[in-house]
């Protein structure tokens, strides 16, 4: 390759108490490049960005930038080299204006210029296109203009080498393109950038080259246009992977005959718009929709998590009231939330500790779950669901993104539900894990349960569910199944889809 | 091999590290300053009973008030995310309460006691109610909530006793205050004990542990999980009133008499240190309440150490002031990363050593 290697790490390795995290990885980048850094999770790919990053000091290799050996002891060396990052999570302070957050730290003298930041912010944004005021609230954003201005910040600080770790995840469609388009932007202007995703259609559209690490070993930098996807997940996962397409091949469980289980009509809550709604029993439906459609609120609605403000609900035929969450699950409907680090997990507290959880809330305050009784249930599902974590007693915090979320499964499976919500399972999360939380629900379905399924990705939900429920603008515009259960239909009916009237 | 035990030894001991530590430190401290300094002898005090005395005595003994508020603190802090500033207060109207139903009976039995001592308690446990609703419903910073009761819970203590401090005389209040004849331990240590055993019940035979830390770590995971953050939080205010009620009562019975101005004075800040010192998160969540019993007692092992040694009471809080802070800045985040990556290099250091014996 002619290009300019703009960075290069070699031989990098990095070992915590018990772990090999990083075993001998090199990892090229070159000028003008955009580069996917691939790998489930615990490959050692956000490990191999905090060395980067000089969050974590490596024990052994060497990186060059530039050509140049540096060592980069603080994140504060590595922005002072060219190196910036952008997180999954925005880092920035919501309580300050664009402007603010985008020269907070960097003064270069005590007196804060407010008028020149915001100039010089406003001039920024516009360059590249970013859609926000200097003097607007960065709280008052979308996420992905937060975002953006995270990457507009970066970009300011002349930086060479930019990381964006899983961007997109908290992104609708329309945002995600946005984002691509500044991407492309800064690419032609030789900024080095290494995307960090768990999208593989994402990796397909934007980048250059993928890299992909296993199990914190190197795998292989492979061209885009020359690596098909099968092979790509085949990689990440260590095995060939024919399942992943033909997860529902016997024909569709005829659910059509069975029992209603739950029935709402015109069921409305402070976030929700009123909606009719009923799910049989064993059956997988889903809502989809973009980001913001409103297929959160509404099954947020169906378990009480918001205030619950009209609508009449029955279970099985017979009325009943959930405007409680606690209602909902005495009523036999478990709810794992889209958000799982603000709604999910209890970060501080065990694996065991987060598994019964919901089982203590329902048994009630006056009979606590007993310690072996608790070690048997978490022993049981750590194994059932192939938890990956050092022991029971772990905290969930401290488990990959794909562990936490079995261990919240886990919690509401062991309340042996009639009816699983499932928000967003599978975000964040690696391709193997994804899989297996499909087969589960579909394994549920078989068993009777009902479960309702609401991914990003559709081309999951229509691999899993018996029947789409799509919503825009906070409104049921279509209802989706058999033959019309594709992609292209999917689309058809969020972008041309009359609203129904509700009233 | 060796490796795991070790790991599995810090883990057990977990966030008592730094109080066991410290209480260690002090034990030592003080047999190499003066061996005799844990001396305890038996003597007969003025009722002629056998007792035990001496300094130790005296440390447990005194720190009992302490210990009781520090346990109903640690459940406030561990469910909120902040701290009761108006238990001193809130004791001196307990106590008031206490009194002012002693006063009006003719004769002071075991039946009025109990009475005055319950009358205290629901007391105490409304003005938790106050302080909890405000926190839990009216979503206020429980500082600012509660320092409503800090600033005026005094004047009512006053107002009680119609601006008296009337005192009580009776066996039964003095044997609560010093000793139960026939038994050797201060009475104020058994009510400790006693305390600590009904948190060990309750936790047992109630989900309230793993709910509190739920509300206290992940409020929104909580409710979402059908947890009643609200109620959670409003009762660990309602069992920390009870906390007071009992150490106010102790406070009366030690004296014979209630001062609304001096009774437990400056105690919120004590006991919001003694759950600090405990290895406590102040911001909620995860907490151990063996770890604020231990961090009372060092705070009291140490206000005696230092009386000991002759400092003068004026004196006394300046050199506490030095040895807590060193004590909070050991067990901060920082240091204890900076021992935690000192430690495993020692480790692989030993490591590289051994395999190195090996070749």
């Amino acid at each position: 390759m002619q290009d300019k290697v703009l960075l290069q790490m070699r031989q990098i390795e990095k070992r915590f108490p018990g772990v090999r995290a990083l075993g001998g990885v090199d990892f090229t980048l070159r000028e003008g490049e955009i580069h996917a850094l691939m790998g489930e999770n615990g490959a050692g790919k956000s490990t191999l960005i905090k060395v980067l990053t000089g969050v974590y000091q490596m024990d052994g290799g060497e990186i060059k930038l530039d050509g140049e050996l540096i060592t980069i002891r603080s994140p504060q060396d590595a922005q002072n080299s060219g190196i910036s990052t952008v997180y999954q999570e925005i880092t920035l302070c919501p309580n300050l204006t664009v402007a603010e957050n985008m020269f907070i730290g960097r003064e270069d003298s005590a007196w804060v210029r407010h008028k020149d930041y915001e100039k010089r912010a406003d001039e920024i944004l516009g360059k590249l296109g970013i859609p926000a005021r200097s003097r607007q609230q960065l709280g008052d954003c979308s996420l992905a203009v937060q975002q953006m201005v995270a990457i507009a910040r970066a970009v300011d600080m002349k930086c060479k080498v930019l990381i964006l770790d899983e961007p997109t995840s908290s992104l609708d469609d329309k945002e995600v393109n946005m984002l691509f388009d500044l991407m492309r932007s800064l690419k032609s202007q030789g900024v080095g950038i290494i995307f960090v995703t768990h999208f593989l259609e994402q990796v397909y559209e934007v980048s250059d080259r993928i890299t992909v690490l296993r199990n914190g070993e190197l795998v292989g930098e492979y061209l885009t246009e020359e690596l098909p996807q099968v092979e790509l997940v085949a990689k990440m996962i260590g095995k060939e992977l024919d399942e992943l397409s033909s997860l529902r091949e016997e024909p569709d469980i005829v659910v059509e005959e069975k029992e209603v289980f739950y029935n709402a009509k015109g069921l409305s809550s402070s976030a929700a718009l009123p909606f009719d709604f009923s799910i049989r029993k064993g059956e997988v439906n889903g809502f989809t929709g973009l980001l913001g459609s409103g297929r959160s609120e509404s099954v947020r609605a169906i378990f009480g998590a918001d205030k619950v403000t009209g609508g009449s609900v029955s279970i099985k035929g017979k009325p009943v009231k959930i405007t409680r969450p606690v209602e909902a699950m005495k009523n036999g409907i478990g709810y794992l939330a889209e958000d799982r680090k603000r709604d999910g997990i209890i970060a501080d507290l065990s694996v065991r500790e987060n598994i019964i959880l919901a089982l203590q809330v329902m048994n009630g305050f006056f009979k606590p779950i007993s310690r072996s009784e608790s070690e048997a249930f978490a022993d049981e599902y750590i194994k059932v669901l192939n938890i990956k974590t050092a022991s029971r007693e772990t905290p969930i915090g401290s488990l990959s993104g794909g562990n936490q979320q079995k261990v919240i499964l886990a919690r509401w499976l062991l309340t042996h539900p009639d009816y699983l919500i499932l928000d967003e399972p599978t975000r964040g999360i690696d391709v193997g894990t994804k899989l297996e939380i499909q087969k589960l629900v579909l394994k549920l379905a078989e068993e009777g349960v009902s479960v309702t399924f609401i991914s990003s990705e559709v081309e999951e939900m229509l691999r899993t569910c018996s029947r789409l429920i799509v919503m825009r603008d906070r409104h049921v515009v279509g209802e989706l199944k058999g033959s019309d259960l594709n992609q292209e239909q999917v689309m058809k009916t969020i972008a041309g889809g009359e609203a129904k009237d509700e009233e | 091999m060796k490796n795991k035990n070790l790991n599995g030894f810090k883990l057990n001991l977990g966030q008592l590290t730094i109080p066991i530590i410290a209480i260690c430190l002090l034990i030592i401290f003080n047999l190499i300053r003066d061996p005799s300094f844990f001396a305890i002898e038996i003597t007969h005090n003025n009722d002629g009973n056998a007792v035990l005395a001496g300094n130790l005595i005296s440390i447990i003994n005194g720190a009992s008030e302490l210990a009781i508020l520090a346990m109903g603190m640690t459940l406030v802090t561990a469910a909120c995310g902040g701290q009761d500033i108006s238990v001193g207060a809130a004791a001196a109207i307990a106590g008031s309460a206490f009194v002012k139903i002693l006063k009006s009976t003719d004769s002071i039995n075991g039946g009025t006691v109990l009475f005055a001592f319950l009358f205290a308690c629901i007391v105490a446990m409304l003005f938790g109610t106050f302080n909890g609703t405000l926190v839990a419903v009216f979503k206020i910073q429980p500082m600012i909530a509660t320092l409503i009761l800090y600033t005026c819970g005094r004047s009512i203590a006053y107002w009680i006793n119609g601006g008296a401090t009337p005192t009580v005389s009776s066996p039964i209040i003095n044997a609560i205050g010093s000793f139960i004849p026939g038994i050797p331990v201060p009475t104020p240590v058994l009510i400790v004990i006693t305390g600590a055993v009904i948190f060990k019940l309750v936790f047992h035979f109630t989900s309230l542990e793993l709910l509190t830390q739920s509300v206290g770590i992940n409020g929104s995971a909580a409710r979402l999980n059908g947890i009643n953050a609200t109620f959670i939080k409003l009762l660990s205010f309602i069992i920390l009133g009870a906390c007071v009620a009992v150490a106010g009562c102790i406070g009366v019975s030690r004296l014979g008499l209630i001062n609304h101005e001096t009774l437990l004075i400056d105690v919120e800040m004590d006991a919001i240190l003694a759950v600090a010192i405990g290895g406590n998160n102040l911001g909620g969540g995860k907490f151990k309440i063996s770890g604020s019993i231990i961090g009372a007692y060092v705070i009291q092992m140490l206000t005696i150490t230092l009386y000991a040694m002759k400092v003068s009471s004026t004196d006394v809080k300046a050199y506490k002031a030095i040895v807590i802070v060193l004590l909070v800045v050991i067990g901060s985040p920082v240091i204890k990363a900076r021992f935690a990556k000192l430690w495993s290099r020692f480790q692989s250091g030993r490591q590289k050593v051994s395999t190195k014996g090996a070749e």
